[in-house]
């Protein structure tokens, strides 16, 4: 591998950490903030790529369509949480597994009673639909690029919101203890519906901005679900810097993993995640319960 | 009548009904119910994890599925496998598997141990699917039924489905009184012990990490029990058998049937065999049902069927006195 | 294995569907659900196919053109009403037996159709070899059931999945293309169908620069794609399906690719998703036994039968269900419907010259259609035909012990 292929892979790498990144952290704001465990974020993601396709249908315009999107991406979050998750905060994890297991299941058979089992194509929007050559051969897609300057966007937007607003403050508090914040009279329950809204969000957010290079299709959430378990298991879960920085590092353990592992390719990830756990049992950045 | 009494009634009542049922059944439903209990004895091995030690797995198919594989590597194309053979070999593989696994998830816990445990049964799940030697995505046979002789006496023949009911009964049995009697052991103490309060047990002098691990490795060897029967009614094995579907599915059986009751998951596995038969007749959309289904199951029936039963005798008790 | 069952001439069940029979059996009453009524018996049909799941687009498709050509046949096949048996296998492996030993040994189909998923037709024709249970697979090409696994009550009026790749390595080095790069997903049907590209392009001269496989069902293919341009070779032969088969050529296209080294490979490549591939796929050649502008009569036919019964334009997997059920019906009418007639049924079969939608094709020993190859190149949302790959095609059929 000459050194311009490899810096090229390097790209490649980091640029699927970020879109990793994207999908997991809803999943670690949920695991973090509430501890719930939610195996439908998969489903959330798949929704949004579905919200994207439909809105895009519709208005003929990809902006329009996410911003669509996201309002009812937020309102299927807050009702969830009302209707299903709320009932879940006091109990073992084992009934968090099971309900968003049967989430699964519903968003998958709605998907197909609503949608059908076509697989559909949401278009690039024309002033990013151009690609920049980097060698002879190959060119490097607007789109991505693009896609990783709203990643590094998002990444900033959140360490912000987390660390230095109000909604922040009571959402690490909450996190940490929720008795002593419900007895500073601050409405725990309405964190956690707005946590949960957000957590969605984000994981339909990811599924939308990916519908134009990735495609709509049945089954699509199922297989981002895995890996944003491993991203969030080595990232620690809850944190927000743990999580990218172990995206990235997937993203660049998978890219290699398939040119320079052929034979282990669908291994690596787990391979990676193993090791660290023997490290680190409770990831990167987890501050020790 | 005292819970425990009606229980024992019950399930002798459920023994002599099961053992009695291949002389009316259809050879059908003979084979369903083979079916069924083999996913009993697989639900029964993680109630011991999930119900009894607090241990949620959701990659205990791993074990289930890698058990199936080792008898289908064993098993010739044109003659049958010696279940002495095969069986030990199923089940130390899958208690290895077990023990190295357990060693490494058991360090963690809570939402961690569930995420934890998937994605390595998930690894396995990759490790089978992309070998070739394990015959890759496709599967691989097990053309015939393992042969149970032994020094040329044989006592049941595997390939005779009746015979092969009652193995699976008699194991079936023979796994709920095993792990009722390691449950009441000193050991067993403990082991509650540490689910309710594993701080507790630690400071008591407990070396608690090596309970859980040895509580993991009976839990791993009793579903690899269930798989290589599995493997050995269907003759085909699959990575698919070690999914976390396939786990999600068992996670089912034991809430649906009550965990924590050894009782309940034997109740779970008939009762959502059953209705995934009885959905699928009623649309092509089924799953929309069954995911509701699930869903209302975890909201309203937090105890499982056995819960609802044990509530309802209470009930009649209190109006009977 | 051949030898012939009692004729089911006068039972009937007397339960409508086997919905009933599932949910009341499931329920424990065990009905005994056979009662003779005078007039002669349906043919059982077990239909075991994916309707729920990444593949339930083509269970559907297999599915209805099945029944649209008993429709056309006045609802009977050699004389005989059809009463159909269905079950969803999910594409789920770990359920394959099961499910067809409930149609087998629970509602004692007379003929199981099925499936698509490779896996899950491996564990029906386990349990088909045992019972010998009539099997027709629609869809499903693993190389072994009409290889090593075949067996006299097995057909299939689909492909192998050695056979649509297999003129693409001719079609490629008659182009000139003296190099190629091969990428699939890492599970058996990409694997046998790479094998088979390879084989034929390798032994007219060819060129495998490197074989590249993606960790199924992955759909990140940006470092494969990078590899690609690097190694540079004159094409690059690739197999993917479904939502993977858009992602993956319109990744090509926007890696700049596209115009650079020739894509192409089996038409499962671009066959019912040029919607979403949209201009990405334009120009694309693809080797498949089926493709847009046949003008056929038989196919007009089809095509207008299907878009006026189901509302939408029939695929290749909609021909291959067809076909499905002018192969029963070709083995029915051998004996005027008494498909317990079992010997004469399978050597009807056996002689089978279909007049498809795709073309004529034949039986060949192993059970697997010898069948026309076409050349297509993507135009618009068409995967138009623009010549015979490679005439009669038939599957080596290795390990079969029939041929």
């Amino acid at each position: 591998m000459d050194l311009n292929i490899f810096l090229i892979q390097f790209l490649n790498g980091i640029q699927y950490g970020l879109l990793l990144f994207l999908v997991a952290s809803g999943l670690t704001l949920i695991f973090g903030i509430m501890g719930i465990i939610n195996l439908a974020h998969g489903s959330f993601y798949m929704v949004g790529a579905y919200l994207a396709f439909a809105f895009t249908r519709a208005t003929g315009n990809l902006g329009l369509a996410i911003l669509l999107g996201l309002a009812a991406a937020v309102v299927l979050g807050l009702v969830l949480e009302r209707a299903l998750i709320r009932v879940l905060y006091q109990r073992d994890h084992l009934y968090q597994v099971l309900l968003t297991y049967g989430l699964i299941l519903v968003f998958e058979e709605l998907r197909s009673v609503l949608f059908g089992n076509d697989v559909h194509g949401v278009p690039i929007p024309q002033w990013l639909s151009y690609s920049i050559p980097l060698t002879d051969t190959l060119s490097y897609p607007v789109y991505r690029v693009a896609i990783s300057g709203v990643c590094v966007a998002l990444v900033a937007g959140m360490y912000y919101l987390i660390n230095r607003t109000r909604l922040g403050m009571m959402i690490r508090a909450g996190a940490s203890n929720r008795e002593m914040v419900q007895s500073l009279g601050i409405n725990i329950k309405l964190i956690y519906t707005a946590v949960f809204a957000l957590g969605v969000a984000l994981a339909a957010f990811a599924g939308m901005i990916a519908a134009p290079i990735a495609s709509v299709f049945p089954g699509m959430g199922n297989q981002i679900l895995i890996i944003s378990f491993v991203v969030v298991v080595i990232g620690g879960i809850g944190s927000i810097t743990g999580t990218l920085l172990s995206a990235l590092l997937i993203g660049l353990a998978d890219t290699f993993g398939q040119v320079l592992l052929p034979e282990l390719a669908g291994m690596t990830v787990y391979l990676v995640m193993a090791l660290m756990l023997l490290w680190r049992p409770q990831g990167m950045f987890r501050k020790s319960a | 009548m005292p819970a425990s009494r009606a229980l024992t009634i019950a399930l002798f009542v459920g023994l002599v009904a099961l053992a009695l049922f291949p002389l009316f059944g259809d050879k059908y439903y003979i084979q369903l119910l083979t079916k069924i209990m083999i996913m009993a004895i697989f639900a029964m091995s993680l109630d011991l994890l999930v119900g009894y030690t607090g241990l949620v797995s959701l990659g205990h198919a791993a074990f289930f599925g890698l058990a199936g594989y080792v008898l289908a590597m064993m098993a010739p194309q044109d003659a049958a496998a010696s279940l002495w053979i095969t069986l030990p070999a199923a089940l130390g593989g899958a208690a290895l598997a077990a023990l190295i696994i357990g060693f490494l998830v058991l360090r963690t816990s809570g939402i961690y141990f569930i995420m934890v445990t998937l994605a390595f049964a998930q690894m396995l799940f990759f490790f089978i699917h992309d070998s070739k030697y394990f015959g890759g995505s496709d599967g691989a046979y097990v053309y015939f039924r393992p042969t149970a002789a032994l020094t040329g006496v044989q006592l049941f023949d595997l390939e005779n489905f009746n015979h092969f009911y009652y193995v699976v009964l008699a194991l079936m049995a023979g796994v709920y009184v095993l792990l009722q009697v390691i449950l009441r052991s000193p050991f067993g103490a403990v082991i509650v012990g540490i689910r309710t309060n594993e701080h507790r047990m630690r400071s008591l002098g407990y070396p608690t990490f090596r309970y859980k691990l040895v509580c993991f490795v009976i839990g791993g060897t009793v579903a690899g029990l269930a798989g290589y029967f599995n493997a050995a009614q269907f003759g085909f094995v699959n990575p698919e058998l070690l999914s976390w579907h396939q786990s999600g599915i068992a996670l089912m059986m034991v809430l649906l049937g009550g965990m924590g009751t050894l009782f309940g998951p034997v109740l779970g596995a008939f009762a959502m065999i059953l209705l995934e038969q009885l959905f699928q007749g009623l649309t092509e959309h089924w799953l929309l049902v069954m995911g509701g289904f699930i869903i209302a199951v975890v909201l309203f029936l937090p105890h499982g069927l056995y819960g609802l039963a044990a509530q309802l005798g209470r009930k009649r008790e209190a109006e009977n006195d | 294995m051949t030898a012939d069952n009692k004729p089911s001439g006068s039972r009937r069940d007397f339960l409508k569907t086997a919905a009933a029979t599932a949910g009341l059996a499931a329920a424990g009453t065990f009905v005994p659900a056979r009662f003779a009524i005078g007039q002669q018996a349906k043919v059982k049909v077990g239909l075991m196919l994916p309707y729920t799941g990444t593949f339930a687009q083509l269970g559907d498709a297999i599915t209805n053109a099945f029944k649209l050509y008993v429709a056309e046949k006045g609802g009977k096949l050699g004389g005989r009403e059809l009463e159909y048996y269905v079950v969803d296998d999910e594409s789920n492996p770990a359920k394959a037996t099961d499910n067809v030993n409930r149609l087998i040994t629970r509602d004692k189909v007379d003929v199981v159709v099925g499936t698509v998923h490779s896996g899950v037709l491996l564990g029906m024709v386990k349990v088909a070899r045992e019972t010998g249970a009539l099997l027709i697979c629609p869809n499903a090409g693993a190389d072994e059931a009409t290889g090593p696994l075949c067996a006299p009550n097995i057909f299939r009026t689909s492909f192998t999945n050695w056979q649509p790749a297999h003129p693409m390595g001719k079609v490629f080095y008659e182009k000139g293309y003296k190099t190629a790069v091969t990428i699939t997903w890492k599970y058996a049907a990409g694997e046998q169908m790479v094998n088979s590209f390879k084989e034929g392009y390798t032994k007219l001269g060819g060129k495998i620069l490197k074989e590249l496989y993606l960790p199924f069902p992955q759909v990140e293919f940006q470092a494969l794609l990078t590899e690609i341009a690097s190694l540079k070779p004159d094409c690059v032969f690739s197999f993917f399906a479904g939502g993977g088969a858009v992602k993956f050529v319109k990744d090509y296209a926007a890696a700049g690719l596209k115009d650079k080294i020739p894509l192409g490979g089996p038409g499962f490549l671009t066959d019912g998703t040029l919607e979403a591939q949209g201009a990405a796929a334009q120009g694309l050649l693809t080797t498949l036994h089926y493709g847009d502008g046949i003008e056929t009569e038989i196919n007009k036919r089809f095509q207008f039968n299907y878009a006026k019964t189901y509302r939408s334009r029939p695929d290749v997997y909609a021909v291959q269900g067809y076909d499905a059920a002018q192969l029963l019906a070709l083995g029915l009418e051998a004996v005027k419907g008494d498909i317990g007639a079992r010997k004469n049924v399978i050597k009807a079969m056996e002689g089978a010259k279909i007049v498809s939608p795709r073309g004529t094709w034949t039986m060949s020993k192993a059970h697997n259609p010898i069948q026309d190859i076409y050349l297509r190149r993507v135009e618009g949302v068409e995967n138009k035909v623009i010549g015979v790959a490679w005439k009669a095609l038939a599957d080596p059929a290795r390990g079969c012990k029939m041929t």
